[in-house]
Formats: structure tokens, sequence, C-alpha cells
């Protein structure tokens, strides 16, 4: 599909500074390329590194000055060469100038397709932006970066941009660092550009999307808040489940070394015969239904023709306290209600619920039938989306909530009733408030740690790596997991040994020394 | 019989099923259940519940009530159950010990403990009105005589209860009786002997592996008193007796929601080793308190003999076409090449983690989205069975995070599917009289970020801002939301309509019912309440301060849009009306010259004849050959 194609060009800092962040960039652009090389054959892709001794640019023929930026894979069809290349990327000696390179490379796009090139065009910038920026060339910084951006806004170009914070080894100047950031901020303001600050390897990880895919909605219509009031939305799925590849079964047998053999599969009727022993059915096949022991005869045909059939559409129940709904009742993956596109009244209608409800503590509960012949009615739960960002419209975050029964009301021992050896004494409790209190991933002075939106899918990541060892070497062992990743599975040893105080007396509070598992 | 064979709903991969399985319960154990209700004259008292209930109501009917809705709960979801229903104290016997005042109700040729029918159900619902006749009620244990209904009820369930291995199944005993005293009446010796008797064979049918549930009925004045008796025969002591008292919720009008609830057995999925630092683990039972019911699948049976089919799945060597057993390599097309994977290798990638359930840290709550969210949630409870202390460490935790408004974050290392989570601390919460949510701690499973998709960036304007709504216009929303507001919605109150509708039909086709019920979808919106003067103003005046005077305006306009869109396309149709006059279709598709055309000018056809124009080229003949032919 056209709109699904890309066109995408790194720009990578390589400077000193950035070093040590290099080895995740390299994993995380090699995985997008060999995302690329699996799913989307023909995206195409280019490099652009800053920072680095050389210098080879068109711009730099053409008008001189973008020194350092250097052009390592002009924009080409996604191949093994790219991967060799983002696989073992120079360490630069020089800081580079991350302006510079997105000049270069929004010339690059402009150059190589014009504006008839069907698809995405992106630019993905990964620095630390904490090197100053060279003088302009002629005009004030700021026009500059404006008309960067107009030129960038009128070919299509987006700009996408990670920022490594925190994690820089060296000591970044701090007027450098605040004057850098405004020109990203401008510079992502006009161009609608993402923009994305990390503190950890392995949030760089995961602020990258390996597969972008573009959105298909799930309804078009109405929001029917009543006969009366019908307001114009869109629903998306704002989470699903990225899965493991499935792998395709092969015939391993020795007759057949060179070629890779399928393997077809069988699907066989077989009945129970009188001695017990199962022979395959003769018989013409008819299905029903299980009522308890009891088979009921009714073919799924019939079966539809008196099933429950709802229409589709999607109706408000009403409003109540946030505090009627459980977050544990929340069924599946989640969906995000926005406003038509371009409907003004609409996208004001649900900006005036949403910003309600977030003021009064509501829920919406909802019924929905998202497609024609849906076999059920979903109920579920919306809840406010406000958003603090001016491009950015409110929307709704849809949860589907359990029926009556879907529920399993197992009756548990209240906690107060439990006997005394059970109920911890004040000084153990206070040992674990202090552990609970110490051991902190949330945001203070730094960014909230293991945010599920930076938080890359360990196994996905091992699968690629293991992927491409496999391409070299058949015989390679499955790789363990890089630091970077063990951090989603473990916590950081550094971290436990700074705190290590408060956990060994949390330990001793709780009489660890005695502890023993039987069996 | 029409017959659908789609080979994906029926030959669904197992790969699939195998997470799908993991995520819904697994019944390893099934669960035989005998009821053992009292019948005495006593249970038939009537009492009047409170002010509001205006129908005085008997123990004997409430026991009777849940029951049925128990089995009907579980004919649905837990069909390999088996139930037996047993009276005692009863004027008739029927028991195959042939002993006195004991009844074993059943139907038709089901054995006295088997899997509840749709007929049993059905019976057992009408037996109300003709109990007075057909079983009688009558006082079992009285002076003068050495008779001992319970002593008898108690060896008749045992008896039953013989059937299947402790190892497999649950096997409980569910005792109903509002008599706290069975021997009051009895005086001296023969007293002591058959309290000392009865109580021996309750502790032989616990040795068995059986449990006895004792579901006390109180009177609204005067409460159960379990130190009379009972206390001994279950096995509670002194401080046990508050608590199980407790657990029962004394008063009459919550009692039918109560017995409901202690019915059910609490099922665990797994147990997990919860690692909370190094060299400090504990055990938390998980539990599925909620997951989706669907209908049940077809199962598929031989047209003649009726008789349920298996399905057998082979596998074929594409090139020699010889039988194999399952291959335990896997291949991935990758940069022209064929990359291969043993089942080992794959199932060792997924090996992330050597702990089952890791503790990572605590975050605030409100760093728990929600759109964190990606299936339904896992209840945790400790357990001291293999580790000591447990319990005391979860309980302390447990009251820090709600103290401190904290979820923990953790790594669950489920070989099939580890997962990042989140790890939920719930405070019980009770109304009067009954647990509404348990205390314990829910894992809710989080999205990684190759999970999570952007959608609002992709909706965002470079150029302007985009249109928020002015106070005025959100006081107008909190308005009608007070207007329109569910007070004290609960989830409880919605019944999923198509699972009604399937087992009602179901049920009438078991029972051979000639007409098919009409079953009723509560999920509507409440129309009647929608269009109350008061609700109709405030979304007017919403309306109004979003809209304008335009909103119908608008929607007609929008059914303009509309039109405009269906005029392009019927203007296209008859342009393609015109074009198609221009070819001699029979014809050309005699000569087998369809392939010559374009698909533009195939298309053309198809329009004009209101055929769908999807597909390849080949399709799109063959179509028309297929039109052509009628």
């Amino acid at each position: 599909m056209a709109r699904n194609r890309e066109a995408l060009v790194w720009l990578l800092d390589v400077g000193p500074s950035v070093h040590h962040l290099l080895p995740e960039v390299e994993h995380v652009c090699s995985m997008i390329v060999q995302n690329k090389l699996l799913h989307k054959e023909n995206d195409e892709v280019g490099v652009v590194l800053f920072g680095t001794e050389e210098t080879e640019n068109e711009d730099a023929k053409e008008v001189g000055g973008y020194e350092h930026v250097f052009v390592s894979h002009s924009i080409q069809v996604v191949n093994g060469d790219v991967l060799e290349t983002l696989q073992h990327l120079p360490r630069g000696p020089v800081s580079g100038d991350f302006l510079d390179a997105i000049v270069v490379g929004t010339s690059m796009l402009i150059k190589k397709f014009g504006p008839l090139y069907p698809g995405r065009k992106k630019l993905y910038l990964i620095t630390d932006a904490s090197s100053p920026i060279k003088g302009s060339h002629g005009g004030s910084q700021e026009e500059q970066v404006k008309n960067l951006a107009a030129a960038m806004s009128s070919s299509g170009i987006k700009l996408e941009s990670i920022v490594a914070r925190g994690i820089s080894g060296s000591d970044a100047d701090e007027m450098v660092i605040v004057k850098n950031d405004r020109i990203l901020n401008l510079l992502s303001r006009i161009t609608c550009a993402k923009m994305t600050y990390v503190e950890s390897p392995t949030s760089l990880l995961g602020a990258i999307r390996i597969r972008d895919k573009f959105p298909g909605t799930i309804f078009r219509g109405d929001l029917e808040i009543s006969s009366q009031l019908k307001i114009k939305v869109r629903v998306y799925k704002k989470t699903l489940e990225e899965k493991f590849p499935t792998l395709k079964r092969f015939c391993d047998e020795a007759s057949h070394p060179d070629e890779l053999c399928g393997v077809k599969v069988k699907h066989q009727f077989k009945s129970f015969g009188d001695d017990g022993q199962i022979v395959p059915s003769s018989h013409e096949v008819t299905n029903g239904y299980l009522y308890g022991p009891q088979v009921v005869d009714i073919s799924s045909s019939q079966m539809n023709a008196v099933k429950f059939k709802p229409e589709k559409g999607v109706k408000l129940l009403g409003f109540t306290d946030s505090s009627n709904i459980m977050r544990h009742h929340y069924m599946t993956d989640v969906r995000l209600f926005i406003a038509e596109p371009g409907d003004t009244e609409a996208t004001i209608a649900i900006s005036a619920l949403a910003r309600a409800m977030k003021r009064m503590n509501k829920v919406a509960i909802l019924r929905c039938v998202w497609r024609k012949g849906q076999a059920n009615v979903v109920i579920g739960v919306l809840t406010p989306n406000v958003s603090d960002d001016d491009n950015m419209p409110d929307s709704f975050y849809f949860n589907a909530l359990p029926f009556f029964e879907d529920l399993r009301e197992f009756k548990f021992l209240s906690f107060c009733n439990l006997s005394a050896s059970l109920q911890p004494s004040e000084e153990q409790q206070r040992a674990a408030d202090e552990l609970v209190e110490v051991l902190d991933l949330g945001p203070s002075d730094h960014q909230e740690e293991l945010a599920p939106d930076f938080t890359p899918n360990p196994v996905l990541q091992r699968y690629y790596d293991f992927l491409q060892l496999k391409v070299k070497n058949p015989d390679a062992a499955v790789p363990p997991l890089s630091g970077a990743l063990r951090r989603i599975t473990e916590p950081d040893p550094e971290f436990l040994s700074r705190i290590e105080a408060i956990i060994e007396a949390f330990m001793r509070k709780f009489g660890v020394r005695e502890w023993h598992i039987h069996g | 019989m029409d017959m659908e064979l789609d080979p994906d709903e029926v030959f669904r991969d197992d790969e699939d099923d195998a997470e799908a399985e993991y995520f819904r319960e697994r019944a390893s154990t099934k669960e035989l259940a005998v009821y053992l209700i009292d019948a005495s004259p006593k249970m038939f008292l009537t009492h009047s519940p409170s002010e509001k209930h205006m129908k005085d109501e008997s123990h004997f009917h409430i026991t009777m009530s849940c029951i049925l809705s128990s089995l009907k709960t579980q004919i649905i979801s837990r069909s390999y159950d088996e139930v037996a229903i047993c009276f005692f104290n009863t004027r008739e016997k029927k028991n195959l010990q042939d002993l006195n005042g004991v009844f074993v109700f059943n139907v038709g040729d089901r054995e006295s403990l088997d899997r509840p029918t749709a007929k049993f159900i059905k019976e057992l619902s009408q037996l109300e009105e003709k109990f007075a006749k057909e079983i009688g009620s009558q006082y079992g244990i009285v002076a003068g005589s050495r008779e001992n209904s319970l002593y008898n009820a108690l060896w008749v369930a045992q008896a039953l209860l013989r059937k299947g291995s402790a190892r497999t199944a649950d096997k409980r005993i569910l005792l109903f009786t509002n008599e706290d005293d069975p021997f009051g009446n009895i005086k001296g010796a023969t007293k002591t002997d058959m309290t000392r008797t009865t109580q021996q064979r309750a502790k032989d049918a616990q040795d068995l592996g059986i449990s006895i549930e004792l579901f006390p009925l109180s009177e609204p004045h005067k409460e159960f008193d379990l130190s009379r008796f009972y206390a001994d025969m279950i096995g509670i002591d002194d401080d046990g007796i508050a608590e199980f008292m407790s657990a029962i919720g004394a008063k009459f009008e919550d009692m039918e929601y109560e017995l409901k609830r202690r019915m059910i057995k609490k099922r665990i999925v797994k147990t997990l080793t919860f690692t909370i630092a190094n060299g400090l683990a504990i055990e938390v039972n998980t539990y599925a308190l909620v997951r989706p019911t669907v209908p049940g699948s077809t199962v598929w049976l031989d047209s003649v003999t009726n008789q349920p089919l298996k399905i057998e799945r082979s596998f074929i060597c594409a090139d020699t076409g010889a039988l194999m057993e399952e291959p335990t390599k896997r291949f991935q097309t990758y940069q022209n090449m064929n990359v291969k994977f043993s089942v080992e290798e794959l199932s060792e990638i997924k090996r992330v983690s050597t702990a089952q359930l890791r503790l990572l840290g605590f975050k605030p709550l409100n760093c728990l989205k929600d759109y964190h969210n990606l299936r339904p949630s896992t209840f945790i409870f400790p357990t001291d069975e293999e580790v000591l202390g447990s319990t005391l460490i979860f309980v302390a935790l447990h009251r820090s995070m709600l103290r401190l408004n904290r979820f923990a974050v953790a790594f669950y290392g489920n070989p099939s599917h580890p997962q990042l989570v989140a790890i939920v601390a719930q405070d019980e919460v009770k109304v009067a009289g009954g647990q509404v949510e348990p205390p314990g701690m829910h894992i809710i499973y989080l999205p990684y970020a190759d999970d999570i998709r952007p959608i609002e960036e992709f909706q965002m304007s470079p150029e302007n801002p985009v249109p928020r709504a002015s106070d005025e216009q959100i006081d107008k929303a909190a308005a009608l939301m007070k207007r329109i507001d569910l007070k004290g919605f609960s989830i409880t109150q919605l019944s999923n309509p198509a699972l009604q509708r399937h087992y009602a039909v179901l049920q009438a086709l078991a029972l051979e019912e000639d007409e098919l019920p009409e079953t009723k979808d509560k999920t509507l919106p409440d129309e009647e309440g929608m269009s109350r003067p008061t609700v109709v103003n405030a979304i007017d005046q919403f309306k109004h301060s979003v809209y304008g005077d335009q909103y119908e305006a608008r929607s007609s306009a929008g059914d303009d849009n509309m039109s405009e869109a269906s005029k392009k396309r019927k203007a296209s149709a008859g342009n393609a009306v015109k074009e198609c006059e221009n070819y001699n279709w029979a014809e050309m598709a005699e000569s087998g010259k369809l392939t010559t055309l374009t698909v533009v000018e195939l298309k053309y056809y198809l329009t004009a004849h209101n055929l769908p124009v999807s597909g390849k080229k080949e399709d799109l003949i063959s179509r028309i050959k297929m039109h052509l032919r009628k």
C-alpha cells in the first residue's frame, strides 16, 4: 500500500559525547532496518552521520559549510548494506551540529523525491544536543530555523527527534543545552515534529517505534449522546499487542537437504469406534452445541438465524462517578475516541465533555457495536484524555468492561480478621513503608523509569538480535539480554546497592534469615 | 443439513489457542458437590425479611433459589462439575442405603451424582410447590427414637461422593440448615451418643478428602449459634467462630447474596513465587476474577450416530507426501535466506527472566494510565502453605502501597508470554453485610512501547491550534452530566445479551420446548429517562452552546454530502451502463476473449450489473461468466 510506504533518513550524532550510547543506537536502528527487510521491503532509507572527521554531503559541495556531516548512505531501497553500516557506526572525533544534519537530510529527501512521493517522508534525529550550534549561514538563527521548518512542512517531511539527557558522560554546558532545546522546540512546534527526551539506554530502545503502522479506524460515525445529539467521531486502537512472529514449519528429513521443504497440515475427523478405537469418520459431519452434558443438535447456520443481532452504533448509557468503575475491570486492549478530523464542532463537543468529565471526576458508560453483524455488544467506559498540547485535540480512552457473567465473586478473608501472628507489627509496617517509598521508579528529579511508552519488548528485541546472528552463523546460540534490556526483567543492581541498607532492614524486620522454602 | 467448514474457525492453530487458554481458566480438576438441605418443618417457617419485601420467605425457599441460580450458572460455565441434591428430615425416603429421613432428588436416567442437565434443573425449579406432597417435611430427630437423620444424611452424601478419585476431583458437601442444635430435643446419654457418632461420621468424611461446608441460616432475631454443635463438627475453634460468622453476614435480607457467593468454590489458577528482593520471596495464589464468558463453541458430530467427533491433525511433507511427526523446526525468510530455528531456541528466546514474578519497584498510582491495558487482570492473594510468612509480608506491603498511593511494577516471567505488569493493591470494599471487592492485589498486564500506538500524533494539525471548548461549553457539559447520572452504577447490573440469548435458545431446544423464548437486551440506553424534559433540556443547552443553531442544518448538510458521494457513485454507474453496452459480453465470454479486456473495461460490466468489483482480473472474469450463465 502506497500510503504505508516510507522514506526514512537517519541523522545520527556520533560525536564524542554520545559514544557510550552508540551501542543502543546501533541496536535500535538495525532493528528498524531488519523489520523493514522482513515486512516493508520497498521502504527507502538513508544514513547521515554528524560529528565525523570527514565531510561528505551535497550541500557542502554546493554552498560550502556543513562540515563534519557525512552521508554514509544515500537514500536507497532497504538492503543488507545499510544494516551493516548501522551495526558498525564510526565513533566521530568532533561535536556534531544537529541543525546542519537536519538541513542535509531535508535536502536529500527533497532532491530525491520532490513532492510526488506517495508515502511518508521522515527524518529521524538521535542526538544528545549538547554541543553548540555553529553560527548561521546568513540571517538570524531563529529565522534560519523557521525557513527550514517551512521547507519541511511544505514538502511533507516529518522530523522525529530523540534527545538523550542525563546519561551523557561529559559535562555539557547548561547554556548550550538551553539554547539547543529552544531550537528543537521551535522546530518541532512549527513542523509538528515529535520530540522525545530519554534518560536511560532502556528508554532509548523503547522510544523508537520499530514498526510504525498507519492506524486504521475500527469505527467511524456517531457517538450518540441521545437521539437529539450525535457527535461525529473516529475510533482507533490505542494499544494492540505486537505478537511474537509466527514462523513456518518445514520438513527436516535427510532426503531433501538442499531445498527447504514445506509441511502441509491436514485435519481429519475421527470418531470413537465401538471398541474404543479411533477410526476416520466416514459419515457426514454436522455440528451442535453443548448444554451441560447434552448435545443440542443445531447447526451454526440455524443458530445464526435465532441468535442475538445488535444494530451497529455507539450509544451513551450515561455518566457515573469514576469511583464506580474499578481499574482492574478493564478487559481488553484500549481504544481511542477522537472527533472527526476537520469537524470543528465535534472537536469542541468532545473537548467540552472530556474537560467536564475530568473536572467532575466522571466517566461515561457506552454501549458499542462497531461493525454490522458483530456478534455482541461491548459495554465500556470512556475516560477523558485531555491534551495540553495546542496542536493536539482532546480525546477519550475507551476500555471494555465485563458483563455480570464475566465476574467471579470469590470471597476472601478480610485482612483485619487475620490472626495476630499474620499482622505486621508497627515496626514491620514502618520497614515496609520505607521500602515502598525508596524502591521508587516514579518521576521525581529524573524521568519515570520503565514507563510502558518507553519500554521495549525484550523478547522481540532478542528475537531480532538472534535472527541477525543466525544470518551470519546458522549455529549461533541465543544471545543473552543486553544490559539495557535486563533493566526490564530485573532491578538495577546499582540502584539496589544505593538503598541496600533499607532492603536489609526490611529483611531483618521480617526475619528473613529463618526463611525456608519447602519442597 | 447445511454445513460450513471454515478451516480458520474450526482448525484454529494451536499456538494461538495455547495462549488464549492460558488466560482463560484451566479447569484442572472437576468438582463433585452434594447439596445437603435440611427439610425440617422449621425450614418452612416464613420470616418477613424487611419492610421493603412484601412477601415472607422461608429459609427453604431461599436455599432452593440459591442452588437453582448456582446450577444455572454451572451448566453454562462449568458443565463438567457434578452435583447431587439430597434432602434430610423428610417424610419419604429415597437413597441407596435405604436410610430413613433422607431423600435424594433425581430425574430420568441421570445418576444421582452427575452433571446437571436441563431437565434436572427444570424439575428442581418446580419441586418446591409439590414438595409437601411428594417428599414431605418431618423432624427426623425426636425424643424416644434412635433415628438420626443428620447422621444418615452425611452417610448418604459420603456414599454418593465415593465416585472419582480425591486427586482429580474436589469433593464437597454443602450443608444448609437453620437448626443450630440438632439434638436439642434429646437428653442424657442418648444425646451424647448421637452427637459423638454424628461428629465421627463427619470426621470420617473429611478424612476421605471431602470438605464439609456449613451454610447456617439465621433467623431474623436470633443468630445461628455455632458453638452448640456445628463448630465441633466442621472443626473450627473459638477464634474461628467469630471470623466464620462475620464472613457469613448475619442479616436476613443479605442471606441470598451471601450464600451465592460462598457456594462458588475459589479456584486457584496458579501459585507463583513473588521475588521481593534477592533472597526474599513469598508465595501468592492467582485467581481469575474477571474473564470473558463466551458462548460455547460448536462440537462436531457424526450425522449418522450423532456422536461427538474428534479432530486429528497430521503433518505431511510437501515434497514426498509422507506422513511425519510434528516438525521441531521453524523458518523465517529474511534477506532471501531461510533462517532456521528450533522449537527449543524459540522458547529460549522467550526465557528472559528466571523469576516467576519479580518486583522491580514502585510508582505513584497516577503513572498507571487508562491506556495501559491489554487483557483482563489477575487477582493475587498470599498463601503460607509453602512459604511461611508470605501473608505477613504481603499484608505489610499491601498496607504501605494503599497508604502511599503506589503500585508495584514487576516482571512476570511466564514462559510463553513474559510481560511487564503493574500490581495494584485493592483494599477490601464492603457494603451492608457483603464483600464487594476482596482485599489483595490485582496484576494488570502492561503494554510495551511496541504495543502502544501514537494515534493522537496522527491527528495533530501543524498550522493551527486545534479548537478547544470554552468554559461556558464545559459548564454546559457538566450540567448535562448531572442530568444523565447513573447513580451507583455497577457492572453487575448488566447481563451479556448475546450469551443470555444463546443459552436461552439452547435451553429451550434441550427441553424440547416448541417456542423459542424472548430475551431482553438490558444494555440499551434508557430511552424513557433520556426523553425526560429536564434531560432533553440539558442536552439542548449543551448542543446549542457547541453547535449554535447550526446542528440541524449541519446534519442535513451531512446528508447532502452523503448524497454527493452517492451522486458520484450513481454517475459512474450510469457511465458504466453506457460503456457496458459497447461490448458483446456473451459472445466474448463464449470465445474466451474476456481476457483481452482491461480491468477497467471488465468493471463496466460489473458496475452496471451491481456486482462486486473487488479481486484480481481472473476473479472479475469468472464473476462475469457466472452472471452471464444465469
